[in-house]
Parts: structure tokens; sequence; C-alpha cells
């Protein structure tokens, strides 16, 4: 028995509750955003995240099996063809497709 | 245009179908129409969080728990925010949509990649953002209604969010030229790995950009 009630307020809720997070920065502080120390912020932030988004997907590979080799082969080949070309689709697709290969074989 | 964003977005095409479907799989499981499974990737767009609603709804959680487990969930979306106030612009009907639809990866590309000149900048990113949910709305509506119907062999394709993310760290050290940022966030996630690992994403974000403020705050004074 589902109760679509139930899901729908469920919905509501989360939706909610998602967008407030992404929304509140906005709200709180739109009006400093021409604030030295905000450009600042905004400079220095990606890179940080990007960095740390980078570290979050790999904390769950145990680096003592076997398998850290293909994500380690796979990164490998990342940052090298990126290194090499330039093009981020190229790179991106060929650690990719190493990893599937590596994963599936 | 149309033809840059899709292929700017490709790698989070082939993160987020096969993503989208794995919810969408788990969704049929709790055995509602599949359409809803549609309506959550168009209307939550979040897929920790909607992949948290698997359980929860299991569970049949209440509401106030929904709501401050989502909240918590996707705390780390406040500091996004954060640093692209100049960059959504005004606001209007577009610039609410681009809040809404403020992904890990949808940032990622927004921060990283400058729309080219003959564009407008917010309708660049506008697109980004509307084609990436595209994709995710798709994959959560394929999975629900092929199921296991069909045996896919998407394993590891889920790499490509990986590589985006570390070709993006790339590109953002040929913008930005300057170690510091690196080294504050390695050092801030190892330290909040060993001590918090559970809140690893939002500990490290916030723990980084306090180190970053403090040392802002620190040249600041010396400079008197």
């Amino acid at each position: 028995m589902v109760d679509i009630g139930y899901l729908l307020s469920f919905i509501v809720v989360m939706t909610i509750a998602t967008f407030a997070t992404r929304l509140l920065p906005f709200v709180i502080f739109q009006k400093q955003s021409k604030h030295p120390m905000m450009s600042y912020i905004a400079k220095y932030t990606p890179p940080m995240i990007m960095s740390i988004l980078v570290l979050y997907v790999l904390k769950n590979v145990d680096f003592n099996s076997v398998e850290s080799i293909n994500t380690l082969a796979a990164i490998a080949t990342t940052v090298g063809v990126h290194l090499w070309k330039g093009n981020s689709l190229l790179s991106i697709f060929a650690g990719t497709f190493l990893y599937m290969y590596l994963v599936q074989g | 245009m149309i033809r840059r964003i899709i292929k700017l977005t490709t790698p989070i095409m082939f993160g987020y179908i096969p993503m989208g479907m794995t919810f969408g799989v788990l969704f049929q499981g709790l055995g509602y129409p599949w359409y809803f499974s549609t309506l959550m990737g168009l209307f939550i767009f979040a897929g920790a969080a909607q992949f948290m609603a698997i359980g929860l709804l299991s569970a049949g959680a209440g509401l106030t728990e929904v709501f401050i487990s989502t909240f918590m969930l996707n705390f780390r979306h406040v500091f996004y925010g954060l640093s692209i106030l100049e960059k959504y612009g005004k606001w209007g009907l577009r610039k609410f949509y681009l809040v809404f639809g403020l992904t890990d990866e949808t940032y990622s590309l927004v921060t990283t990649i400058k729309a080219p000149k003959e564009v407008n900048e917010q309708n660049y990113y506008f697109f980004i953002t509307l084609v990436n949910q595209g994709y995710w709305v798709i994959g959560c509506t394929l999975g629900v209604l092929l199921g296991g119907l069909v045996e896919f062999n998407t394993e590891g394709m889920d790499f490509a969010l990986t590589a985006l993310f570390i070709v993006l760290v790339i590109e953002q050290w040929k913008n930005i030229r300057d170690i510091l940022p690196f080294v504050i966030a390695t050092l801030s996630s190892i330290f909040v790995l060993i001590f918090f690992p559970n809140q690893m994403l939002v500990g490290s974000i916030m723990l980084s950009i306090s180190i970053l403020i403090t040392l802002r705050a620190i040249k600041n004074k010396s400079y008197g």
C-alpha cells in the first residue's frame, strides 16, 4: 500500500530544503557581492572546492587493493592526455573508457 | 551555442544518466507510480538527496526529519552560491532557475569555463544548467521504466564525473596560477578526513574557506 499524499509532501519538503541551501547565500550576501572580500572568495573558492570534490570522490578507493590500480591508471591517463592535448572532452573520455574497460574486463 | 553546450556537458551526461537510472531502479522498488521518479528529478534535482530519499521513504521518515537531513546533506551548496554572487547577475526567472539548478557539476563548469564573448553569459549558464537537468531527468525516468528489464553495463561510466573534476582542477590551475587554494584544500581535506570522516565534503569546504578568510585578514592587517 503506497501513500501518494505522503510521497507528495515528502517531495515538497525535500525540494524546499535543497533549494534553501542553494538560495541562502544569494539572499544573505547579495548586497555585499561587490565587497573586496567577496571577490577574493569568488576567485579562490572554486579551485578549492574542485580540489575537495576530487579528493571526495577518491576517498573511498582502497589504495591497498588491486582495483586502486584501475583508478590510478585512469587518473594518470586523464591528467596525461589533458596536459598533452588540452582538450577536456578528450581527456575525460580517454580516462573514462580506460576505466570502464579495466573494471568490466 | 547549443552545440558548444552539448559538447561541454557530455561528461556530465555520462555521469548523470547512469546515476539517474540507478536512482530510478531503486525508486521502482518502493512501489510508487513511475512518474514520481521523473517528478523528483524535476523538482529536487540533487543526486545525494534523492538517494537518501529512497531510504527515508522506505522508513516512512517524518517530514521534519526529511527537511533537516536534506538541508544538512546539501549544506555545502551555501558555499557554492557565495562565490558566484556576481556571476549569476540580476534577479529574474532565469536567475531563479540558475540558483535552483546549482549542482556540484554545474557549479564546477560555470566557475571554470568562460562563456564565449559573443553570447550572453547568464544565458550560457542557463542552458548548461538546463541541459544538465535534462540528463538527470532522463536518467531518473529511464531507470524506473526499464528497471530490471534491460541489462546495461554502465559500470565505471561514472568515472566521467571524477575525470571531469580532475580536468577542472587543471583548468582552475591554468586560470589562477597560484598554488595557495590547492594547498589549503588538500590540507583541509586531510584534516577533516582524519577527524570528521563523515562530514568530509562540507567540513573541508568550511575549513578551507575559513583558512582563506583568515589568511586574507592577516595579510590586510600586516599591510596596515
